[in-house]
């Protein structure tokens, strides 16, 4: 059962990430992009989590945390920069 | 391994995967920066809860132990999602974006 | 457990043990001394960094509360999806501010956390002196209900929570 299921996520994921990556070229502001990078690497990590599982390995589960912690370090580093024109005061 | 866990991890699975192409869906086709900032900090946070979920019922049937080691995704998911969503609502009302005309009340002076 | 000059964070340092373990993904002797070793080392070297948190008076309390959110955002979840897929012009947007009485940073930040998770609200903004939180709301039809919702379910148990001196 998970051999049919597995795909069909993987594919509903795949059009999330388009559909995210759509709204990343098209703007139309910077908040929205960086927004659109936010949401991207959330899906990323979905998307890891979901590969482990079909390979049947615990190592994604490793990079999945890591792109969690990396990726909110650089959503954060992004808007304080729009904000204030630094990033470290 | 049982019929019916692999049944309850592909449920997860296909709960967790659907809420993100909502939350893609949501940051794609609503019409202002604020208005797109609920789809993805929300239906993104639960998307990755369910796919950890079914994560954790998954490994843990299939090494007969426990393993919880996924919470932490989902742990530090929950405690950044606010954060960075507030950082970039700051940074979109300090560029004064403009806003969908049916938004009542104004934001204050940055 | 009362925080002392060898153990300033007595929850923090649990916190972490905990943490350890899970990253560990599996239970031992050596890894709960390890562990336990990092949670009184960590907060001990970082003591210079973190501020002082608030006693928390009833933690059954703050467990059912955290439950409660929880429980909240599942539904929250359920209507934003609603939303996103009908007809956005149906959507009525909103900034509403809502006066807090909280006033300890933890307890603050906790419910901007909170009201970020839950259905359909976004904390934006707090003012300068700390009195009024900025909200925006993807469907609202009443402002002042609105206000009144989040200040009973959420500010109210977390007022109690920590005890604070309510204004």
């Amino acid at each position: 059962m998970l051999g049919y299921v597995i795909p069909i996520c993987l594919a509903i994921i795949g059009l999330a990430l388009a559909l995210t990556l759509a709204r990343l070229f098209k703007g139309p502001d910077l908040p929205d992009r960086i927004l659109a990078l936010d949401t991207l690497y959330i899906n990323a990590i979905a998307l890891l989590v979901l590969f482990g599982i079909w390979l049947g390995s615990d190592l994604y589960f490793e990079a999945a945390l890591l792109i969690a912690v990396m990726g909110f370090v650089g959503t954060v580093a992004v808007a304080k920069y729009l904000l204030r024109g630094d990033i470290i005061e | 391994m049982n019929e019916w866990i692999e049944g309850i991890v592909a449920l997860f699975l296909l709960l967790g995967s659907l809420f993100a192409l909502v939350g893609a869906l949501g940051l794609y086709r609503l019409p202002d920066f604020f208005m797109r900032l609920h789809g993805p900090t929300k239906a993104t946070t639960l998307g990755v809860g369910g796919m950890v979920i079914a994560s954790m019922i998954y490994f843990g049937a299939r090494d007969q132990g426990l393993s919880l080691h996924e919470l932490l995704i989902t742990l530090f998911l929950f405690i950044t999602a606010p954060v960075s969503a507030h950082m970039l609502a700051k940074a979109a009302l300090q560029q004064k974006l403009r806003l969908h005309e049916k938004t009542r009340g104004r934001p204050w002076e940055q | 457990m009362k925080p002392s000059r060898w153990l300033p964070h007595p929850l923090l340092s649990i916190c972490l043990l905990v943490v350890w373990l899970l990253l560990i993904n599996g239970f031992s002797l050596g890894h709960l001394l390890l562990g336990a070793l990092l949670g009184w080392l960590i907060p001990l070297v970082t003591q210079v960094f973190w501020i002082n948190p608030p006693r928390i008076r009833k933690p059954i309390k703050l467990c059912l509360f955290l439950l409660h959110v929880i429980w909240d955002i599942l539904l929250a979840n359920l209507q934003v999806a609603r939303l996103i897929l009908g007809p956005s012009s149906r959507l009525r947007p909103a900034f509403v501010e809502i006066p807090v009485q909280l006033e300890d940073e933890l307890a603050l930040t906790m419910l901007a956390s909170v009201i970020s998770l839950t259905p359909g609200t976004v904390s934006a903004d707090l003012s300068d002196d700390r009195k009024t939180l900025l909200v925006h709301t993807l469907d609202v039809a009443d402002e002042e209900q609105l206000v009144r919702d989040i200040k009973a379910r959420y500010e109210a148990p977390l007022l109690e929570v920590f005890a604070c001196s309510a204004t």
